[in-house]
């Protein structure tokens, strides 16, 4: 199968699949070196990945959100210490696994997520990491 | 009675369903104890509590283990899909499955078969479907917060995560976007909206606001949507008219919040243990003033 034309650039090969599983896709397509040039919503090809932060500062506490996804961390000790948001089934799974730990200790959401939730916090988290870097 | 229905973030969890239960400070549905952190073993936990309060409705949740894999969200959907008919429930919550647009138009086929119409509530990856599925105005209640209201705002977004970049930034006019969202037919007949200030709208516009008590910090707090959905359910439950139950859903959670004294690190069990207090003085029509943590 070809892709949409609007995203046609020459004997494009698509593959199709379930859109809220793009985290996972991405992992497996990675892992056997063939990542994908790009990954779009058949319903609408141009629409792009949230790239919108909303960056919220407690004093001893900040809060990154990214699309539905909220991560927060301790500034101090760099623990994440709550992560809010979401409405997929890995949420609260990620959750259980990155609270408690350091931004150093925490696996990266798109090591365990499957999901575009997973995929959203993975981009609290990068940018969280952006924010507490010296 | 109240249903559920909902995953939780363990794998070996089966599909299970029953009356839910309690046992050593923790929710059960069919024996098995759910470990409350947040997601729908949170909604559950919270909606037990409100719901013994209040002496309100029986709760009964369908759960399946998932972790993203979208498995047993989907062995959840097709019990569902099969069986819902069979129940009489007066609520019926839909929370954190997979969106899948298939499974939900089937379950909701299944919904539309029972022998009378249940108040429908959809959160979450549901909610999430059901605006993909073009059927919102199916449902009786959608509680977004600030990012997925922007997704249903966004008629071309299938997911939170694609949502276009000029709806997003504008997430902070509320009203704009619940215009936004109705003019599309992406909401349902209600609306409560979390946030800051919490929003209860129809398509008519805003019905009211409530914003008080304010406790920031819960806003970092994952699981607090959770605990204002579960209040929400317990009251439709309990016969309140829609817009009673959301106002004092809406309070009784904020309320719950600030008795837990709460910082961005705070955990939603904290918040649970204090929803009776809460919703008791809520209902009271007693003073929602809370000062250093204590209500006076």
């Amino acid at each position: 199968m070809g892709p949409p034309p609007e995203i046609r650039t020459g004997c494009d090969l698509v593959v199709e699949f379930p859109l809220v599983e793009e985290l996972n896709v991405l992992r497996e397509l990675d892992n056997a070196d063939i990542p994908p040039l790009r990954v779009v919503p058949v319903s609408a090809p141009l629409l792009e990945p949230v790239s919108l932060f909303h960056v919220k500062d407690f004093g001893t506490c900040i809060m990154v959100r990214a699309a539905n996804m909220k991560i927060t961390v301790e500034k101090e000790s760099l623990v994440i210490v709550n992560v809010s948001g979401g409405g997929c089934p890995d949420v609260p799974y990620l959750a259980a696994e990155l609270t408690g730990k350091t931004l150093e200790e925490a696996p990266a959401p798109k090591e365990l997520g499957h999901t575009l939730c997973g995929y959203a916090l993975q981009l609290a988290y990068e940018e969280v990491r952006r924010q507490c870097s010296p | 009675m109240l249903a559920l229905v909902g995953t939780v973030p363990d794998l070996r969890f089966p599909l299970v369903h029953g009356a839910v239960g309690w046992r050593d400070g923790a929710p059960t549905v069919d024996g098995r104890k759910l470990p409350v952190h947040r997601g729908t073993p949170a909604l559950v936990a919270a909606a037990a509590a409100a719901s013994r309060c209040l002496d309100g409705p029986e709760v009964y949740a369908f759960l399946a283990g998932d972790v993203g894999r979208g498995d047993g969200s989907r062995e959840l959907y097709r019990f569902l899909a099969r069986r819902l008919p069979e129940f009489p429930f007066d609520v019926l919550t839909f929370h954190y499955l997979q969106p899948d647009v298939d499974w939900h138009n089937k379950v909701l086929f299944a919904v539309e078969e029972m022998k009378r119409r249940p108040v429908l509530v959809a959160d979450a990856g549901f909610m999430y479907a059901a605006k993909m599925s073009g059927q919102a105005p199916a449902y009786d209640f959608f509680t977004p917060d600030a990012g997925e209201l922007a997704f249903l705002a966004d008629e071309k977004a299938p997911h939170p995560f694609y949502t276009r970049g000029f709806v997003l930034h504008g997430s902070n006019d509320v009203p704009r976007l619940i215009r936004r969202a109705y003019e599309h037919r992406n909401a349902a007949a209600h609306l409560l909206v979390k946030g800051e200030k919490d929003f209860v709208a129809n398509e008519g516009g805003i019905l009211g606001t409530v914003d008080h008590p304010s406790c920031e910090a819960m806003e970092a707090i994952g699981g607090t949507g959770d605990t204002l959905t579960a209040l929400l359910s317990v009251l439709c439950g309990a016969g309140f008219d829609a817009e009673e139950a959301a106002a004092a859903a809406a309070r009784a959670n904020r309320l719950a919040g600030c008795l837990a004294d709460p910082t961005p690190a705070t955990q939603v069990r904290e918040l649970i243990e204090r929803i009776p207090q809460a919703l008791g003085r809520v209902l009271k029509g007693a003073s929602t003033q809370v000062a250093d943590g204590v209500v006076p």
